[in-house]
């Protein structure tokens, strides 16, 4: 049985309807794009149209294996790139077609990791956050800095505001980041991969705080990974991607299938329903007889 | 939390100003004909209220046909070295970014040799044909540091190194063979010194364009605060990186060419003096700027007067003085990154 065979183009998250309710944020519809080395030439990579909705106070994870189509569709919905057909928008308007600065009000990056160059204090990279607010020289106001304040309060993170960046540890780090973003205000939050560097600990603590962040400040939270038991744990949907096709839109219970995940990651596993209605994945290793 | 503010910035900018001015007043003092401080300041004091004919001949031909117009030439060089390396610091980020290093000193000083030999009746060719030069070479250097379509900073540096060792034989080739053996020629466009001074004529330009190509960097320094974590970051923050790329590109030639068409290839400048004002005031590029332009001109201008009198009556070229401190330092943060 083929990928495509398992997968039904459905959006069935009839189970959100109490999440239903609330205001969608980021509407994406149909969303596709190709890159090629030049227009002329055949795209090296696609993603055919996705769609799924964000709502506020809703984490959605975008889970796929490398090369499934997770960063461009980070890209298109942070507006850095315009999709080739259908829209992204985020409370009614294009992303890609606000100005730079607007947009850097309303959505939040969050890298992988971030190199900075010279030493700087946590304090002045979470100040860095005001930038689309400020004027001219973008000297900081004494708004910004409450602003600032608040953000490293809300990631546990003030007594970090004096030290140097580059001591910190990889959670602290990850910390001071997401602090930036939360002092721009955003109501979207986007996350690369965020856990990548992080030990498990510090993956759980910082998937918490986002789940408390989207409750507390309304933000819609979408988070990329290929972390499958973080994406069970957390995400209210998770958008499943292979090959850069969208395979399944819904709750981790709905699209948490084993067939469609071992093929999707090419790993033999086992799922089972937990007693809060997440799903469980468990990983073993691959038999003898089952690499026919 | 400690936000750079306003006043810390101007505080900052005239307690270096008046450090400058400190300098110049020394330098102007020192050199073959000794000058005492009292006299200077008195005829100093004499040209601000205009009465410039009171002064006795012989101190005007020293201290202000001599001396003043190679002081100034010094301010020029050092401000915009300095300011040209800071910039180049954090567009291509990477702390060993230096208009020396990377072979724009090269490009304009080749820049403005070309164009002297095609048309020297222009006075304003060379200062155009090392802007030109500066900029071809600045191109060439970050295509030939780009692997997989990301800036790589081994292969920038070794770019710009290679690049400045083949313009440098140009150079050399060019100097000998048009202008029959002329080693100090050589000496002035691969070391750089501040010996000749810029034509009456041509000051007010020198000026202008410095103060255009600092003002201009400096109305993207908060962008450049936010391209030291990375081009990506930076466009989610709202910059405008390809505006800010092209107008920091261009000034940073401008400046470089400036410097240059004036003084040779000095070296180094660029390099020594944004880090050693990043270790006093920090990485603010809204801070670093000005304070690069005005510690890169007391640096010159002390190397130039070290340089003058160090070995008197026989002078150096101020560009040895900025290689014999430079090239350590250089070494020392190239071991620094790689650990």
């Amino acid at each position: 049985m083929s990928v495509r065979e398992i997968s039904q183009p459905t959006h069935g998250n009839r189970e959100l309807s109490e999440r239903e309710r609330a205001t969608v944020r980021l509407n994406v519809e149909q969303a596709s794009f190709a890159y090629a080395a030049n227009p002329q030439a055949a795209p090296t990579f696609t993603l055919a149209g996705t769609s799924f909705q964000a709502r506020e106070r809703e984490l959605v994870a975008i889970l796929g294996p490398n090369a499934s189509g997770k960063s461009t569709l980070l890209r298109l919905i942070s507006g850095t790139i315009a999709p080739l057909s259908g829209r992204v928008e985020l409370d009614g308007q294009e992303t890609s077609r606000l100005d730079p600065r607007t947009r850097a009000q309303r959505i939040a990056v969050v890298h992988q990791e971030s190199s900075i160059l010279y030493a700087a204090r946590a304090g002045d990279f979470v100040l860095q956050g005001r930038y689309p607010y400020g004027r001219a020289l973008r000297l900081a106001t004494s708004e910004d800095v409450t602003i600032a304040r608040n953000a490293l309060a809300q990631v546990g993170a003030e007594h970090l505001a004096g030290r140097t960046i580059s001591e910190l540890s990889g959670g602290e780090k990850q910390r001071i980041i997401l602090a930036r973003a939360l002092a721009q205000q955003p109501r979207l939050v986007l996350l690369d991969e965020p856990t990548l560097h992080l030990d498990i600990g510090a993956q759980v603590e910082l998937l918490e705080r986002l789940r408390q962040l989207a409750e507390e400040n309304k933000y819609a939270v979408v988070v990329v990974t290929h972390e499958l038991a973080l994406a069970a744990e957390f995400a209210d949907q998770v958008v499943l991607l292979h090959h850069g096709t969208c395979l399944r839109v819904g709750t981790p219970a709905a699209v948490y299938q084993r067939e469609l995940l071992e093929q999707v990651f090419d790993a033999p596993l086992d799922v089972e329903i937990g007693p809060a209605g997440r799903p469980r994945v468990h990983l073993h290793a691959r038999r003898n007889e089952d690499s026919t | 939390m400690r936000p750079l503010t306003l006043k810390r910035l101007l505080w900052t900018c005239a307690a270096l100003a008046t450090v400058l001015l400190a300098c110049i007043v020394l330098a102007l003092k020192l050199g073959a004909v000794p000058v005492s401080v009292v006299d200077l300041v008195v005829n100093l004091g004499r040209i601000a209220i205009g009465n410039s004919d009171q002064l006795p001949s012989d101190y005007r031909l020293i201290i202000f046909e001599l001396r003043l117009p190679r002081i100034l030439l010094g301010v020029l060089v050092g401000a915009s070295l300095s300011v040209s390396g800071a910039s180049f610091q954090a567009l291509l980020r990477n702390p060993l970014a230096d208009p020396f290093v990377l072979g724009v000193s090269s490009g304009a000083a080749l820049g403005s040799l070309l164009a002297l030999t095609i048309a020297p009746q222009f006075p304003l060719i060379t200062p155009l044909g090392a802007f030109l030069g500066a900029l071809a070479t600045i191109t060439a250097v970050y295509f030939l540091g780009r692997r997989e379509g990301q800036l790589d900073s081994t292969t920038l540096l070794l770019g710009g190194i290679i690049s400045a060792s083949f313009l440098s034989a140009m150079i050399m080739f060019l100097v000998t063979t048009l202008s029959g053996r002329d080693l100090r020629g050589i000496v002035f466009w691969l070391m750089g010194d501040l010996s000749t001074p810029v034509p009456t004529g041509l000051r007010w330009i020198f000026a202008v364009g410095l103060f255009a190509g600092i003002g201009a960097i400096y109305t993207t320094a908060p962008d450049l605060n936010l391209l030291l974590t990375g081009e990506r970051e930076a466009i989610h923050l709202g910059v405008d990186v390809t505006r800010v790329k092209l107008v920091v590109y261009v000034s940073a030639s401008l400046l470089t060419a400036l410097a240059v068409s004036a003084s040779g290839a000095i070296g180094y400048v660029g390099l020594l003096v944004p880090h050693a004002v990043r270790l006093v005031f920090g990485a603010d590029y809204r801070l670093l700027i000005p304070a690069s332009a005005l510690c890169g001109a007391i640096a010159i201008v002390l190397a130039d007067t070290l340089a003058r009198t160090v070995a008197a009556p026989t002078e150096l070229p101020v560009g040895a003085m900025t290689a014999m401190a430079g090239a350590p330092v250089f070494i020392y943060l190239l071991r620094r990154g790689m650990r």
